[in-house]
């Protein structure tokens, strides 16, 4: 009988891998937003509907991920980052997926559509609330890099960089709420009040993409730091 | 002295086995982390274990078969009765082979250097009185078996920063890596052959100066590195590999660095581990051809290093290349940069201990070394529950191989007088 020797059995499996993996599941998630509020904008019912069907399918893959690398993240390994930290970053990274699924989900059952006059620049926002998460994507895509360094010298200064790219991003998701929230409080009064209640709440949602984004990169901060 | 070439062809059977043993498990071991990070393909690991088990073996296995040899038995107080301490050495060889036999037929985390060094301390105390014990070295033995994983997983943790502050945290990591990973296999080089020329080219006849000595170390040090700077020039840098891992071409400048603490490794725990199969024949065949004096003045005779390391590569070649073969799947979460760390803190905490004479285990110094390295944030995820394993074994190793060692040593005085 051979058996692996207890050398290569010290070497547990890193879960930095599977965040990745995770994170890119998440991306690919909210990468359908964009077209899925085209379609809603245009009033294009089966397309949206098709893409949410499509987004509850990546969000619950997502989740499957989530749930696997916790599994495999068992006490008493010895890791380069906290366990916790780790966890939380990951839990950052679901909500995000999480509040996607939300949005389109409450916009296809309610058949929700918006006023022409906000449809550009509500598109704009989620295109920009889209740019957060792929920026927190691809500052996650840089831990294995850290680890490879150790997390030390240069490496460490482009994801700090990275993760201030991403704040500024996320400002300017801020800065495009408050421009789409003003446009609908000037037509507001000529729309249903429940339907007026909704879009508020759609353009929270988008907006808090971009803050759970951001949310992913500060996470990943603290990683950093220990 | 009766069964006189008897006794002698019992130590060589037995010490030949216990050689094997160490050969077909305890090797797999020390190369796992050279093969285990793909520095080197399983063809290369059984080469290179091949070629510096023998010659660590021959040429710097001398001072911890001397200590197993006549290091922890007070031979004074058996001047009347030689053949106590024939039957205890030839029973220690057989317990702790049969010991490790067991242990690794189950799959158990064992140290050769606990079974044997627990079936000397266990015959001589049981078999002869508590006060036949050299506990003063025994004790000393013990540390070392503390100190030796600590110290080689801070020369781990110490080589590891040096490299992220010289290369891996900068801003031109592969420049870098060419240039310093030459410097680090001159560090190699010059270690290996300075404990060896100390400590091994008396056995070969060859004495040197202190300033000769430090002059041969350097030399050797500086060829290796020549040889590290050839090989590095040859490799293929692709610029493309780099796109999803930006760290894959620097990984391939210490792909070859691994490859000389691979030998250094195979060297050290060749140099350290042969003694625990040696060093009872040795203390045999010295009582014998002394004709029952127990002698403490003796010269260890070349043939009985040369015949340990044969012994090991019989082992390695019959047996241990498939248990190396099991790490050839690789383990991905040990790059060579840091399989380089851990490998010549260990290969240097080895021979350090070879040379001042000390039985330490390679596995443990391996796991700290690897650990020292996880310290200082190198590595994805180590198990520690697999640690406290490999730690507790020993624990069960030492009364096991002192247990076996006392039932043979009564059977043996039984069948002999």
């Amino acid at each position: 009988m051979v058996s692996k020797n207890y050398i290569y059995r010290l070497f547990g499996q890193s879960p930095v891998k599977p965040l990745q993996t995770h994170m890119e599941k998440v991306v690919t998630c909210v990468a359908e937003l964009p077209a899925f509020f085209e379609a809603v904008i245009v009033s294009d019912r089966k397309q949206a509907n098709s893409i949410q069907k499509r987004i509850s399918k990546l969000e619950n893959e997502a989740d499957d991920l989530k749930k696997e690398l916790r599994l495999h993240l068992p006490t008493g390994l010895m890791m380069p980052v906290s366990r916790r930290d780790l966890l939380e970053v990951l839990t950052m990274q679901d909500r995000v997926a999480n509040k996607v699924k939300d949005i389109a989900g409450l916009i296809v059952g309610r058949k929700m559509s918006f006023p022409d006059e906000i449809g550009s620049d509500l598109l704009v926002f989620v295109n920009r609330s889209v740019d957060a998460a792929r920026q927190a994507h691809k500052a996650i895509n840089e831990l294995d890099e850290l680890v490879e360094t150790g997390f030390r010298g240069s490496e460490v200064d482009l994801v700090k960089s990275m993760i201030e790219e991403l704040n500024r991003i996320e400002s300017d998701t801020d800065r495009i709420e408050v421009d789409v929230r003003a446009m609908l409080f000037k037509i507001e009064k000529e729309l249903p009040p429940i339907d007026v209640i909704f879009m508020y709440k759609i353009i929270d949602g988008i907006g808090d993409i971009g803050d759970l984004s951001q949310r992913v990169g500060s996470r990943l901060q603290l990683l950093l730091a220990r | 002295m009766d069964y006189g070439t008897t006794f002698i062809i019992m130590a060589i059977v037995f010490g030949l086995f216990m050689a094997w043993g160490i050969g077909a498990n305890d090797v797999a071991n020390a190369m796992a982390t050279s093969v285990g990070s793909r520095a080197i393909t399983i063809k290369q690991a059984i080469i290179i274990a091949a070629v510096f088990e023998l010659a660590g073996a021959v040429l710097a296995g001398g001072e911890v078969t001397k200590t197993i040899r006549k290091g922890m038995v007070d031979s004074d107080l058996l001047v009347s009765s030689p053949e106590l301490v024939i039957y205890g050495m030839l029973s220690s060889l057989l317990a702790a082979g049969i010991w490790l036999l067991i242990a690794s037929w189950k799959g158990w985390p064992v140290s050769t250097t606990h079974s044997i060094v627990g079936a000397i301390v266990g015959f001589a105390a049981v078999g002869i009185g508590i006060e036949a014990v050299m506990w003063g070295k025994v004790g000393f033995i013990a540390m070392s078996w503390v100190v030796s994983p600590l110290l080689a997983g801070t020369i781990a943790y110490l080589l590891f920063m040096s490299v992220q502050r010289l290369i891996l945290g900068t801003s031109q990591p592969l420049e870098n890596a060419k240039k310093y990973v030459p410097i680090y296999i001159f560090f190699v080089g010059f270690v290996i052959a300075l404990v060896t020329v100390f400590k091994g080219l008396k056995h070969v006849g060859l004495e040197l100066s202190l300033l000769q000595s430090y002059l041969l170390a350097f030399v050797v040090g500086v060829i290796a590195a020549i040889i590290g700077k050839i090989l590095i020039q040859r490799i293929t840098i692709d610029v493309k590999d780099d796109k999803d891992f930006h760290f894959t071409n620097v990984e391939k400048v210490f792909a070859v660095l691994m490859m000389f603490t691979a030998c250094a490794m195979a060297f050290a725990h060749g140099s350290n581990d042969v003694a625990n199969a040696v060093g009872p024949i040795a203390a045999v065949v010295s009582i014998v051809e002394n004709d029952g004096v127990v002698s403490q003045e003796s010269v260890l005779p070349l043939w009985i290093l040369g015949l340990g390391g044969v012994g090991i590569v019989l082992g390695l070649a019959m047996y241990g290349r498939r248990v190396i073969a099991t790490v050839g799947s690789g383990i991905t979460e040990l790059t060579p940069s840091r399989g380089f760390a851990a490998t010549l803190a260990a290969a240097t905490t080895v021979v350090l201990a070879s040379g001042t004479g000390l039985p330490i285990s390679t596995t443990h110094t391996l796991v700290g070394a690897v650990l020292g390295v996880g310290l200082a944030r190198g590595i994805g995820a180590l198990n520690m529950q697999v640690v406290r394993t490999i730690f507790m074994s020993w624990i069960i190793t030492l009364p096991a191989g002192a247990i076996l060692s006392i039932i043979f040593f009564f059977t043996f005085k039984e069948i002999f007088s």
